[in-house]
């Protein structure tokens, strides 16, 4: 008991200090800190009060905080209207799609380079990365001259094959291929970084003790590579999970046309063209609410199944 | 070890390992080599769809009406303007923040981490941002492009797990002279962190460089806005209007389908050599910052 309270007193000895005096002792610190809080309080917490508007109906001469409040009018506007279920599959059909293709090309990607030599590996890495470094508008751009009717160099190839020159940009069924697989394309490389760098890290004698044991090299790809990078793989997996329901809407936007908009307009289109676009600023807050939860939903299911599972979760 | 690798046989498995790699190489360079072709190719051949690998023809009127274009000049300035000042307004804000987010036992700082952390899976969302932009009074300015995203939670996470990396003895010995928090800052931990700094100077660069969403919601004055902008009107939209004109068979439709096809190539070059030509140079650092991000903290 005494030396409890001896290593107490030891405990509370630097705590003598006020906290007061203890913040002025760290005024850098606060100082360092500063323009990030306040960024963060007024660009990301900012617009969170302004999340009210969507139980509201804002009127701009009203503001924020004097318009009308009006309940869940917008949310069962939204979920009783013409679009919802048409949104809602080409949302999660989308996103599905591209998380089935996104997410494992990288890793198979990784698990490949890592049995080239060191500098086949590092040129094809560079290679490998410069797509990433395209812009999306770019890159949207590169999809619309390629798979031009008229002059698309994809369009050439199909005809010299005897086929019929497709309009790709207005071909509804082909939406979805163009965005996954050009992401596929921009991604495979960048994102493979990360189970590269994992793998690095696999012991060398395990290979070697493996080898003697005669295992082959796929054997080792699959009961020591993969092992290794497991936890890299449910992180990421996570992450990506969470983020399924606010897929790319910057590339959905640029990729729409008049023709494929049945499949190309997502809840995140929609939210842009029906607030920026139409001034509806109150229902599309709610949609854009909407959104934002199901992702907080997917994110946390997520985690529980994988801290279940694989005992690796994000919190 | 060294030495019986050496002396390995090829084995088949390396062969395939090999053609698989170079499958995923030349699919990855075919666009881009098809673009470059196509940039300096007779544009009759490009719009007829003719070049399919390597130049058909040999011009460089492309380049030339690109940088004789006043708007896509004005854009490019812009761009250059966003990422030079708002990269070093990313690293003032992001970088100090990481640094002090590894002082535990600064009073406060677990909790603004969590009041970060929140930010990264809720946010106002498009509207809500929209009308605080404008109630601001930065709606249509160049501030908004500088400031909107000036802090990010995730390099700032980036940020500390770098820090807390480094050796605490040096920290600790300037202290004890007497360097001040901020002296020692600037002083200790900066020059030790050249490898971070390299790869957040890359990210939020690569990030003003290539963003057109934020310049497409809060700006509609051409004088100030990005190269990004620009590059949509001519790669998104006039391609799809020129295309349905086309269908109907207009002689000048087809005219002006040559002009655009000669300077979508040559403006798609030179708005993404700039990246293409740096980040081969900066590929050790960034290899080793998604390592430091992938650090769970």
């Amino acid at each position: 008991m005494e030396e409890m309270s001896i290593t107490k007193t030891n405990i509370k000895q630097p705590r003598t200090q006020s906290l007061a005096s203890r913040i002025w002792k760290y005024r850098q610190l606060y100082l360092l800190l500063l323009p990030a809080l306040i960024y963060v309080l007024i660009f990301s917490y900012g617009p969170m009060y302004g999340i009210q508007i969507a139980f509201k109906n804002y009127k701009g001469a009203l503001g924020i905080w004097r318009s009308h409040w009006v309940g869940f009018k917008h949310f069962i506007d939204f979920f009783t209207g013409f679009y919802f279920w048409d949104l809602l599959r080409n949302t999660l059909v989308l996103s599905m799609y591209n998380l089935l293709m996104s997410f494992p090309i990288p890793i198979i990607v990784a698990l490949i380079l890592n049995e080239t030599g060191p500098k086949f590996k590092k040129t094809a890495q560079t290679i490998l990365y410069a797509p990433h470094f395209i812009s999306m508008v770019v890159l949207c751009g590169m999809i619309v001259t390629m798979f031009s009717k008229e002059s698309g160099v994809v369009n050439t190839l199909l005809e010299m094959l005897g086929m019929e020159r497709v309009y790709f940009m207005g071909e509804p069924g082909a939406f979805r291929h163009l965005y996954v697989w050009s992401g596929v394309w921009q991604g495979m490389g960048w994102n493979a970084i990360i189970y590269i760098a994992a793998l690095s890290a696999v012991d060398p004698s395990l290979h070697e003790a493996a080898s003697i044991d005669g295992a082959t090299r796929m054997q080792r790809i699959i009961h020591i590579n993969i092992p290794t990078i497991m936890p890299t793989i449910v992180i990421t997996l996570i992450m990506a999970v969470g983020r399924i329901a606010s897929v790319g809407y910057e590339k959905a936007y640029l990729l729409q046309t008049n023709l494929n908009v049945e499949v190309s307009e997502i809840i995140s289109t929609y939210v842009y063209k029906r607030g920026i676009v139409d001034a509806n600023y109150s229902f599309s807050t709610a949609v854009g609410l909407f959104n934002n939860i199901i992702n907080i939903i997917l994110l946390l299911t997520a985690n529980k199944i994988s801290e279940k599972i694989s005992e690796t979760s994000l919190f | 070890m060294k030495a019986s690798r050496k002396l390995r046989r090829i084995s088949a498995f390396d062969i395939i390992v090999t053609v698989i790699s170079l499958v995923l190489v030349i699919l990855v360079l075919y666009p881009l080599v098809l673009v470059v072709s196509s940039s300096v190719s007779d544009p009759v051949a490009v719009a007829a769809g003719e070049v399919v690998l390597l130049p058909k023809g040999f011009t460089l009127d492309g380049y030339l009406r690109v940088f004789q274009d006043k708007n896509i000049m004005l854009g490019y300035a812009n761009t250059i303007f966003y990422t030079v000042v708002g990269t070093m307004i990313n690293l003032a804000v992001t970088v100090p923040a990481g640094y002090v987010m590894t002082k535990s036992e600064v009073p406060g700082v677990k909790v603004i981490m969590m009041l970060f952390l929140f930010t990264m899976y809720f946010s106002g969302g498009l509207i809500p941002t929209f009308l605080l932009v404008n109630s601001l009074g930065l709606y249509n300015t160049r501030w908004v492009l500088l400031i909107l995203g000036a802090f990010s939670v995730y390099n700032c996470i980036i940020c500390r797990s770098f820090f807390s990396g480094l050796p605490k003895e040096l920290e600790e010995a300037a202290f004890i002279d007497g360097s001040s928090y901020i002296g020692t800052f600037f002083k200790v931990v900066l020059p030790l962190s050249k490898a971070l700094l390299g790869v957040m100077v890359l990210y939020f660069a690569v990030g003003h460089w290539n963003s057109y969403f934020s310049a497409m919601i809060y700006t509609y004055d051409n004088e100030i806005q990005p190269l990004q902008l620009f590059l949509r009107r001519i790669l998104i939209e006039e391609q799809t209007s020129a295309e349905m004109m086309a269908g109907s068979g207009d002689e000048y439709a087809a005219q002006q389908q040559y002009v655009a096809a000669l300077i979508k190539y040559a403006v798609i070059v030179v708005s993404s050599l700039p990246l293409m030509i740096i980040y081969p140079f900066l590929q050790k650092y960034f290899e080793k910052g998604v390592m430091i991000g992938s650090v769970k903290g």
